[in-house]
Order: structure tokens, then C-alpha cells, then sequence
């Protein structure tokens, strides 16, 4: 298609000139994420919640900005694919969002997710118990988010 | 990447011009025009399965316990596998193919100058895969239990466990030949998109991309961007069948509900999905047969895109009575409600475009008119859906069933009526007879309202659709009910029979119709520059150029009512 | 843009949705069920940090291979791109002992949603591993002879998103407990 295809709406649409990086320039950046990755295994044999969550959640987004940005060159492509590929996480919170109210929660207004409950209450008393199965906690639960109809 | 920036495409053709054999022609071939070509018969022969199977569950809905010539006598289970396989077929094996993969390998390469798609060989996996789903899914009929019979949405539990369901082989297969033919369209899509990002006209900016081809792309993205979730799903929900997983299964702490968000998170988008390819459709003929522009190229553009931004908001609606917190049904009222804006706007559109325009009422006019105005009775209905409160005791009875078809019946079949007849002459090289056209265009018309009209009632008087024999429900058989099921079961029988007009029109024009000229509508758009049919490389005379937007009718200062994308500004306009 | 190049960011963009779905899944049911966590506990920490720095340095290589073809270098880049390959064939190795040992210890697919959760979500991830380690084969093979060297960058943007999907599953699967 090459010698047809200049779709004049992206003028200079090959190759922009990335990866003008040295190799030691990657080897630095690996360096970084290996750190982070130490960090992150570390953090949370503290043990306090707050650190947990900061050393795993947060530095997994470190670490994925640095690759994205680093490694995929996302800095010097055309703006329009971090912008798609934004789009589709935002759709992802959408349908957390969206979701959420419902399968994260086990009860609601008139409704209440009695399997799910019994689920919670079952695991947690086993506690750490090997190979406890989660199947046999009781019978489906009427209540519980009845299989609806849809067109 | 700059050494070798520009090799990066996958033609593996175009050398070595050898006369291609039968099965490397019509079976292997990477053409564009032949892909579609498959995608087109493919979704035929598929419409022929849709259409038996609801022959024979209408049947048995109208005249219960009969034996249906053809099939024999409808048990429970077959009538579960039948309804489910007729949703099934009809919108993943017909809508979807006709609509997106045969018009989009057709129209894109054509519409925006090119001699392929840039990845040949992705489009012909592609259709392999469909054809391989569409196969599975058929099979699906022969194995021991039969064909899946939990609804084309598949809730679990029941879908879930082969106990409920009693079809543990067929829901597999089911969910396998959905989750392949989603990859298959994943593949097409990436295709389309990079095609018409890269290979267009010279001269070819955004807004001189004609709308169906926009509308095309707009789906491709909207698919690509709603079927994840469900593919991860599919996988999920194939693990609770087969490996004994719970996610959905609320006995081992899993949560049906997941699912249905899952479904409808694709499941909604996908409803715009097809609609708007046939939107588009539509704005092909109503500007070429009205010779006029189409009113507010730019406002139609923004508002499928707004269309389908918020397609994604909506999901829920279908899962009112399904348990849903009643605080998101609050919302998913309200957003669904708004999304009838957009629609609706660019039904106004087109009547707009319409509006004084020189109208001939062609074939292809008719069922794009037929488009507009039925499709319209399926978004007003839709309204009362929308709303929580009426959809709680609408939502199980005929009227949403009635709704869906006023949809989908235009887009999946007026709509591909509708691009089958005006594209006809370009596709084969030549004229389809336009009595006959006529005819199979009043007797579909006529009888589609005549079923489902009736449906409509028959919902208002809280007719349950998940029944199988009325006569089990005295309720439902008063005053009349068993008379409106018979009479759009009969109506059923006459559309179909229509069917065989169109489809004797189809092979007869094909093998002895009238042989086509390049241009027979006078349309401006650039396929309607290529031979009839056009050869492999689409256009012989080199690649064209592109100068205007594609629909310049009746321009003041042209003699002629049209004026091709194609022709050079700087020759003097004929007076 | 290079086609080729165009049309791996819209595959990447369409796996965005396929994993978000599935991780968007295990989240909330995780933060439902805080039962959880007494299964979590048994996954193995430190199988999931090697295998996340095998996949971070096969990374590195491949964004080495692609700076390698941008200078015409194929040979090299062909070399780097089997180098990758390997660290994807380590990762299967770590993994497979890894499950061994947990299903060993009774903790099967369908033992619990956790592990239903755990082997789907790793189970695809590995697929995609292996996905990328053949179309990688083919690329090095092409490369190796200066043939396609565009194709070298656009196979290595696919592993890197592998990789990315990894860096969120370690946390999710491994580190949360």
C-alpha cells in the first residue's frame, strides 16, 4: 500500500523517529524496575495496610508508566493512541463502576446476596485451613440475585 | 523502524498474475471483494437456518402440540434450542456478517480508493474463523442433548451447569462458536480501522469519507471496545461448565449477576454496533435517490460517534428486574432515555435530507425509506423500556420481544436488503429486476408489521414470552390472545414465503440480469468509479484521486446532478 | 504511522478490554469477599517476583532488539529477540513448577473462586506469553536474514504489554494477601 497510502489527514505519518536512545539508556531503566520490584515485594511484609497498598497498587503503576513510556515509546507516538488506549481503561472503570454496586456488595435495598454472605462467613471461619473448599456452603440462595430475563 | 518503515504491509499478492483455480478463487482467496463475497452467501445460508428455526417454534406457539411440516413435533427442549438458536443466528451470524464484514470488506477498499485491505491474509483468517463458528454452532444441533437451549444470552446458572441446562455438550459448543466468531470479528476490525486510517484516496480527507464507511469503523471500534469483558467471560463462564469453576454459580460463592453485567456490557454497544452500519446504508441511497447532499454530514458523524460514546452507559437497562441495585436503575433509566436523542436525531437527519429532494423510488429508496420509518416504531417502543418502572412489567412479556424486532428487524434485514439491492450492480455486474424487487419489498413490508404488531398487543395484556404451550395458562388464552399468536404466526409464513422472491430474484439477476454499467444510480461515490464488477486491484485505470466530499447532488453550477469524488476541480464544471 | 505498528496498538487496545474484564471481575469479587485473603496467602511470593523479573528483563531485551533493527542491526536483533523468547519459556518453567506445587497442595481450579480467579486470570496471561513467543520466532527468523526489521518493534510492543498485564497481576494475585 505504500506507494498509494498518504492519508493526507496525518501528515508525516511514518516513522517518527523514536528509539533514539542508547542501549545503556534501557539498561538504566530496567534498573529502576528491578528496584521497584524489590520494593514492592518488600513493602508489604511490613505488614501495615497503608504501605501494602502503596508498595503493590502504586508501584505497579510506576512500573507500568515507566514501561509504556519507556519501552513501548509511548511519549513520542501520536497522541491519539494514548488517548485510545486511556479510553479503554476509562471504559473498565466504567464497567467496575457500573458493576461494582452489585457484585462487590452483598446486600442492597431489597435485595441481599445471602450465598455470597454465607461464602464470607464460611471462608472466614476456616481461616487459613488447607485446601478448604468453598463448595459446600449451602444451597443457592433464592434471594440471591435471581437469574432475571433479558430481551 | 526508518530503514524498513515502508515494507510493513501484508500484500502477498498482485505479483505473479496467473489464472487463479476454483478453490484458490472463490475458497482462498485474499481478495477483499471475494472475503465479502463469502461473509454475504455465508450469512444467507445462515438467514436460512434463522428463518427455519422460527418457523418452527412460531408453529408450535400458534398451533400447539401440531406436528410442523418440516420438523415434525416441537418438544420443551427443542423449543428452548430453536428460540435460542434463532437469536443466536440472527444477530451474531447474520446481522454482524452481512452488515459488518460483507459490506465492510466490500465498500471500505472501494469507497476509499484502495486495491485491498492492508492485511489480506488477516481478513481471509477472519473469515475461516466465522465459517469455522458458524459450522460449530450448526453442529451444535447433532450432539447428544442438542443444541443449547438457555436463551442467545445465555444467563447462568443455567447455562452454567449441565444439569439445569441438559445440554452440557451443546452450551459448550455454543459459547465456543460466539467466543471464535467474536475473534474473527476482533480480526476483521483491526483491519478495517487500519485500512481506513492508512489507506486512503489521495485527496481523501475525514470529512470526504463517506458516512457508511464512517458508520463501519465506528462499529468496528464500538465491538472492539465492548466484547472484552464478554470474551473474558465466555472463557469463565466455559471453565463453570467444563472444570466445575463457580464464578457465576452463587452455590460456590459466584454471582450470576456478574455475568449479565458481562453479557450486556457488550451486549448493548452491539445493538449499535449493527445499527449504525445500516444508518449508514441508509445515507448512501436516501442522498443518491433524492439527489440531494445529505443534510448535516458533520452533525450525523458527531452524533454516531455520541451515539456510541454513550451506548456504553446504558448496559443495564436490560437487567431491571435481574436484582440490580435499584440506585444504578435510576441512572441506566436516565441514560437510556437520553441515547434516544442521538437516534433520534439522525432519523430527523435524514428526513431532512429528504426534504425537497428529486425522489425516485427505487428498490433499494424503498427499503431505505421502509428503514427510517420502521426502525423509528422500535425506538419509540423502546422508551417504555427504558424506563425502570413500566420496564418492570413490560420486561418478560412480548412487547420487549416486539421492541427487539422493530430494531433489529430493519437493521439486520431492511438494512441489508437495502445494500444488497443498490450494491447489486457493482457486486456481480449486474441489474436486479426492480418488479420483482418491489414485490419481495411489500410482501416482507406488509407481513413484518403484521407479526409483530400483534406482539405488541398480546405484550400489553401481559402475555409471558418464555412459554412453550399456552394452553397450560388459561390466563393467556382469553379473549382473543390465541388469535393474535396465529395471526403473526401466519404472517411469519407469508413473509417468509416472500423470501423465496427475493432470493429467485437474487440468483436469477445474477446469471441473467441485465449486465450493470459502471455508474447505474449516477452516485458520486468512488466504488461507482470501479468496472462492475471490479477486477482484483479494484480499479484498472490506477487509483483514483479524490476532490470532493461524496455527496455533491444537483450542485447549482454542474449540469449534470452529480459530481464524482473522482473528477478534478480544475475541469471545467459542464454547462 | 506504519500500518503494522498502527494495528498492534488497536490489538493492544482490544486486550485492554479482554484482561480488564477479567481482572475488573477478580477485583470486586476480592474486595467481597475479604475471605480471601486466607487463600491468597498460599500463593507463592516469590515464584511471582522471579517470574516478574524474567518477564521485566525479557522486556528490556526486546526493546534492545527493536533498537537494534531501528539501526538496521538484524543479526543482532534476531539474537536479542531469542533471548526474549527464552525468558518467556523460563516464565512457562517457573509457572508450570508453580502450579505443580499448588495443585499438589489441593488448591485446584475449582477448589475456590480465589483459584478459579487465579489460574483463569495467570491461564490467559500465560496464552498470551506463548502467543508472543511464536510470533516472535518468526520475526527473529525473518530478522536474522535483515528481512522485515520493521516487525521487530512491533512484536516487542505486544510483549511489553504482556509484560504490563503481568506487573498488575503480580500485586493482584501475589502481593494482596
Amino acid at each position: 500500500m505504500s506507494d498509494t497510502a498518504h492519508a493526507p489527514a496525518a501528515p508525516g505519518s511514518h516513522a517518527v523517529a523514536h528509539a533514539s536512545h542508547p542501549d545503556s539508556f534501557y539498561v538504566k531503566i530496567w534498573g529502576v524496575l528491578l528496584v521497584l520490584l524489590v520494593v514492592s515485594v518488600v513493602g508489604p511484609e511490613l505488614g501495615i495496610r497503608v504501605v501494602t497498598l502503596f508498595t503493590a497498587f502504586g508501584i505497579a503503576v510506576v512500573k507500568a508508566y515507566l514501561v509504556i513510556k519507556n519501552f513501548m515509546h509511548l511519549g513520542v507516538e501520536k497522541k491519539y493512541v494514548a488517548y485510545l488506549l486511556l479510553t479503554m481503561l476509562a471504559l473498565m472503570v466504567v464497567m467496575v463502576g457500573g458493576v461494582g454496586p452489585d457484585v462487590l456488595r452483598h446486600q442492597g435495598t431489597n435485595w441481599d446476596n445471602v450465598a455470597a454472605k454465607k461464602a464470607v462467613e464460611a471462608g472466614l471461619k476456616a481461616g487459613g485451613g488447607h485446601g478448604e473448599h468453598g463448595a459446600d456452603h449451602g444451597a443457592p440462595a433464592p434471594g440471591a440475585a435471581s437469574p432475571g430475563e433479558a430481551h | 523502524m526508518s530503514t524498513a518503515a515502508h515494507a510493513d504491509h501484508g500484500h502477498d499478492h498482485a505479483h505473479a498474475h496467473h489464472e487463479p483455480g476454483f478453490v484458490e478463487k472463490y475458497l482462498w482467496s485474499t481478495d477483499h471483494k471475494m472475503i465479502a463475497m463469502q461473509y454475504l452467501f455465508t450469512g444467507m445460508a445462515m438467514a436460512l437456518v434463522g428463518g427455519f428455526t422460527v418457523y418452527a417454534f412460531r408453529m408450535q406457539l400458534a398451533f400447539p402440540g401440531m406436528s410442523v411440516p418440516g420438523y415434525g413435533r416441537v418438544t420443551a427442549t427443542d423449543y428452548n434450542a430453536l428460540v435460542t438458536t434463532h437469536g443466536s443466528v440472527m444477530i451474531f451470524w447474520v446481522a454482524m456478517p452481512v452488515l459488518i464484514a460483507a459490506l465492510g470488506n466490500y465498500l471500505i477498499p472501494l469507497m476509499i480508493g484502495c486495491d485491498d485491505m492492508v492485511f489480506p491474509r488477516l481478513n481471509r483468517l477472519s473469515y475461516q474463523l466465522f465459517l469455522i463458528s458458524a459450522i460449530i454452532l450448526v453442529a451444535s444441533f447433532y450432539v447428544p442433548g442438542g443444541a443449547f437451549g438457555g436463551a442467545w444470552t445465555s444467563y447462568p446458572p443455567l447455562s452454567a451447569k449441565a444439569e439445569y441446562s441438559l445440554t452440557g455438550l451443546g452450551s459448550s459448543m455454543w459459547l465456543f462458536a460466539v467466543a471464535l466468531e467474536f475473534a474473527a470479528f476482533l480480526l476483521g476490525g483491526i483491519n478495517f480501522v487500519t485500512t481506513v486510517m492508512n489507506s486512503r484516496a489521495p485527496g481523501m480527507k475525514m470529512f470526504d469519507v463517506p458516512i457508511v464507511v464512517w458508520m463501519i469503523i465506528i462499529a468496528s471500534i464500538l465491538f472492539m471496545a465492548s466484547v472484552g469483558p464478554l470474551i473474558a467471560g465466555a472463557i469463565m463462564l466455559m471453565f463453570d461448565q467444563q472444570l466445575g469453576t463457580g464464578f457465576f454459580d452463587p452455590a460456590k460463592g459466584g454471582d450470576p449477576v456478574l455475568w449479565q453485567h458481562l453479557f450486556w456490557f457488550f451486549g448493548h454497544p452491539e445493538v449499535y454496533v449493527v445499527l449504525l452500519p445500516a444508518m449508514g446504508i441508509v445515507a448512501e441511497i436516501i442522498t443518491v435517490f433524492s439527489r440531494k447532499k445529505l443534510f448535516a454530514y458533520k452533525t450525523v458523524l458527531y452524533t454516531a460517534i455520541g451515539t456510541g460514546v454513550l451506548s456504553f452507559f446504558v448496559w443495564a437497562h436490560h437487567q431491571f428486574i435481574a436484582g440490580i441495585d435499584p440506585r444504578m436503575a435510576n441512572v441506566f433509566s436516565v441514560t437510556t432515555l437520553l441515547i434516544s436523542i442521538p437516534v433520534a436525531e439522525m432519523v430527523f437527519v435524514y428526513i431532512g435530507t429528504l426534504y425537497g429532494g428529486s425522489i425516485r423510488l427505487t428498490t433499494p429508496m424503498l427499503w431505505a425509506l421502509a428503514f427510517i420509518a420502521e426502525f423509528l416504531l422500535g425506538g419509540v417502543t423502546g422508551i417504555f423500556l427504558g424506563a425502570s418502572g413500566a420496564d418492570i412489567y413490560f420486561h418478560d412479556t412480548y412487547f420487549v420481544v416486539a421492541h427487539f424486532h422493530y430494531t433489529f428487524f430493519p437493521i439486520a434485514f431492511i438494512g441489508s436488503f437495502a445494500a444488497i439491492t443498490y450494491w447489486f450492480p457493482k457486486m456481480f455486474g449486474k441489474m436486479m429486476n426492480e418488479t420483482w424487487g418491489k414485490v419481495h419489498f411489500w410482501g416482507t413490508i406488509i407481513p413484518f408489521n403484521f407479526i409483530f404488531i400483534p406482539l405488541f398487543l398480546l405484550g400489553i395484556r401481559g402475555d409471558h414470552r418464555r412459554i412453550y404451550d399456552y394452553r397450560h395458562f388459561p390466563d393467556l388464552m382469553k379473549a382473543g390472545m390465541q388469535d393474535l399468536r396465529i395471526l403473526a404466526t401466519i404472517s411469519l409464513l407469508v413473509l417468509l414465503a416472500f423470501q423465496v422472491v427475493f432470493l429467485v430474484n437474487f440468483f436469477v439477476s445474477l446469471f441473467r440480469g441485465p449486465k450493470a454499467p459502471m455508474n447505474p444510480w449516477n452516485a458520486n461515490t468512488l466504488e461507482w468509479q470501479a468496472p462492475s464488477p471490479p477486477p482484483h486491484g479494484n480499479f484498472p485505470q490506477g487509483l483514483p484521486n479524490v476532490y470532493r466530499g461524496p455527496y455533491e447532488y444537483s450542485h447549482p453550477d454542474r449540469k449534470d446532478d452529480y459530481w464524482p469524488q473522482t473528477e478534478p476541480a480544475s475541469e471545467p464544471a459542464k454547462t | 504511522m506504519p500500518t503494522g505498528r498502527l494495528a498492534v496498538w488497536w490489538l493492544i487496545a482490544s486486550e485492554i478490554v479482554i484482561f480488564g474484564g477479567v481482572l475488573g471481575a477478580y477485583l470486586m469479587h476480592r474486595l467481597g469477599h475479604p475471605e480471601w485473603a486466607n487463600q491468597s496467602m498460599h500463593t507463592s511470593t516469590w515464584k511471582g517476583a522471579l517470574n516478574t523479573f524474567i518477564l521485566l528483563t525479557s522486556s528490556l531485551s526486546a526493546v534492545l532488539a527493536h533498537n537494534a533493527a531501528s539501526r538496521g542491526d538484524g543479526k543482532r536483533a534476531a539474537k536479542l529477540l531469542w533471548a526474549t523468547i527464552g525468558g518467556g519459556a523460563a516464565f512457562l518453567v517457573v509457572k508450570s513448577f508453580e502450579w505443580t506445587a499448588e495443585i499438589k497442595a489441593g488448591y485446584t481450579i475449582s477448589s475456590n473462586t480465589f483459584w478459579s480467579f487465579y489460574y483463569t486470570a495467570a491461564g490467559i496471561h500465560g496464552l498470551h506469553v506463548i502467543a508472543g513467543m511464536i510470533v516472535m520466532m518468526f520475526v527473529a527468523a525473518d530478522a536474522a536474514k535483515g528481512k522485515e526489521l520493521q516487525r521487530v518493534e512491533n512484536a516487542g510492543l505486544y510483549w511489553h504489554f504482556v509484560d504490563l498485564v503481568w506487573i498488575f497481576l503480580f500485586p493482584l494475585l501475589y502481593i494482596a494477601k
